[in-house]
């Protein structure tokens, strides 16, 4: 099968210059409709893989592969997601959410003459998340928890093939993260898209993922790589089963590792 | 009385308490109306000149307006411009900042020698005295855009205008309003500067006028009358600014 994402042998540089490298020899796979994390220690380059593969910095060496094509410039069929939520707060979440339709083509041209079934579907993206007729509320009227549901019906909005999340529950809560999992669960599972998330809590990994990469420091590679072979859809009760601690203690270990060398 | 309605009352308060004091501290020391006249004389100039102090405040109003408004207009422009590119700020920032050090009074003989005495020099004055704030404030609030907002909208295939127009305008907006309240305030003293040396209106030419008569009543009178009209204006850039950029308040309250 081939891969709906492929980065191969990728060095990348920050400021293009002779600095030292953030990312270096990088080679991943991610097959189409597949949960891949991606974990390792701070400042190993998990956000820099993030903005190789979505064209917002282009690698020094090496190529991307992005849907059978190479990436040169930003793609289109990606929605990101940050620990920041960045809701703009001068429009309603309903707005908000609306924002890539007011970029990306062909929604632009359509949006204006076609609203009604935009905001319908903006409506039913925030009903699955939980946020249902909350679309007039302004973000900061929003607890942290909600503004991250949210940002991630924002980045879904436009039907990406590809989502990116960068430690997107890093600032909330241990209760608003495990809800939000199962958000994201049922997501992936209803919507076949390709998820790549960014993380440095295994647990979280580990119950969303296929398959776990583990970077080493900087410059960032990928030193593991593990199948979580749990049966889908998941119950949050697993992450108490002795196969899940078995699993995060093994990466905990891949991850020790890592920072030892560096 | 509860605290709100205090609260609501303190300006009217403390402005009739300023006046008490002065008023009492003149009598009390017996302060001649040739030094510091007490507000019961600056009353008395105000009621005794109400024609041309009406009319040359209006002048000034017209004088301090139109100069405010170009500099939104140049401001507002050159702020977007410098804002939107690192290499326009490196390049400009300095001449800028030059330029904002050049003490105005200095240029007012200038712009009589280009234009002649009459109403452009006042306007011009407080024009390039009260448009380098906005500047400086439209381009920090382009400038400090949150790079992961920068990057969703990048990742979309966003352009460098629809990043201006989605988020940059938008957002530069409550800084834009910061500085006008301290523009307006400065145009004040652009244009009277401008009338005090090249012009035949106005408050500034009054108080000229005013100084060599040695009527420092009327002088105190023509500040009065300036002092009320910058405090007008403000709370119409207030009022506007409210209705314009309340999110930006209220977004701070709800993050607190």
């Amino acid at each position: 099968m081939t891969a709906f994402v492929e980065l191969h042998d990728v060095t990348h540089v920050y400021g293009g210059g002779d600095g030292p490298p953030a990312v270096e020899g990088l080679s991943l796979k991610v097959k189409d409709g597949e949960f891949v994390a991606i974990v390792g220690p701070s400042g190993c380059g998990k956000s820099t893989l993030m903005k190789l593969a979505t064209g917002l910095q282009r690698a020094k060496s090496g190529t991307v592969i992005v849907d059978g094509r190479e990436v040169v410039e930003p793609i289109k069929i990606t929605g990101m997601a940050f620990q920041n939520p960045v809701m703009l707060p001068w429009r309603t979440t309903l707005q908000n959410l609306l924002l890539p339709l007011e970029i990306v083509q062909p929604h632009r041209s359509r949006l204006r003459a076609h609203k009604a079934e935009y905001v319908a579907r903006a409506e039913m993206l925030l009903e699955t998340v939980g946020l249902k007729g909350m679309g007039s509320k302004f973000p900061w009227q929003l607890s942290g928890g909600m503004q991250q549901r949210a940002s991630l019906c924002r980045s879904l909005i436009h039907e990406p093939k590809l989502l990116m999340l960068d430690e997107p529950f890093g600032a909330l809560d241990a209760f608003t993260r495990e809800e939000l999992w199962c958000v994201i669960r049922d997501l992936h599972a209803q919507r076949g898209v390709t998820v790549i998330l960014v993380t440095h809590d295994l647990r979280e990994a580990v119950f969303l993922a296929d398959r776990v990469f583990c970077m080493s420091a900087r410059p960032g590679r990928i030193i593991a790589e593990r199948e979580i072979g749990f049966a889908r859809p998941r119950d949050l009760d697993i992450t108490y089963t002795p196969e899940f601690a078995a699993i995060v203690h093994e990466l905990r270990g891949h991850i020790r590792e890592a920072r030892a060398v560096a | 009385m509860t605290r709100s309605t205090w609260l609501r009352l303190a300006p009217y308060l403390f402005t009739l308490g300023f006046f008490a004091l002065w008023e009492i501290a003149c009598r009390a020391l017996s302060i001649s109306n040739f030094v510091l006249p007490p507000p019961s004389a600056v009353w008395g100039a105000l009621v005794q000149y109400q024609k041309p102090l009406y009319t040359n405040a209006f002048h000034t109003l017209w004088m301090t307006s139109l100069g405010f408004a170009l500099s939104i207009v140049f401001g507002l422009a050159l702020g977007l411009l410098v804002g939107s590119s690192k290499l326009i700020y490196a390049g400009l920032s300095p001449l800028l900042v030059g330029f904002n050090s050049i003490p105005k009074v200095a240029v007012v003989p200038i712009l009589v020698i280009w234009f002649g005495v009459g109403w452009l020099p006042p306007v011009l004055t407080a024009f390039v005295i009260s448009f380098f704030p906005i500047v400086v404030n439209v381009a920090t609030g382009l400038a400090t855009i949150e790079p992961e907002t920068e990057d969703v909208l990048k990742a979309l295939g966003a352009s460098r205008l629809d990043i201006m127009t989605k988020v940059g305008i938008p957002r530069s907006l409550p800084y834009l309003f910061g500085a006008l309240k301290v523009s307006i305030t400065l145009a004040y003293v652009g244009s009277v500067i401008g009338e005090q040396n090249a012009s035949n209106l106005g408050l500034g030419n009054l108080i000229t006028r005013a100084s060599a008569d040695f009527n420092v009543p009327l002088i105190f009178a023509a500040l009065l009358v300036l002092a009320v009209l910058g405090v007008f204006l403000v709370a119409i850039v207030d009022v506007v600014e409210s209705r314009m950029t309340g999110w930006a308040k209220r977004s701070q309250l709800s993050n607190a």
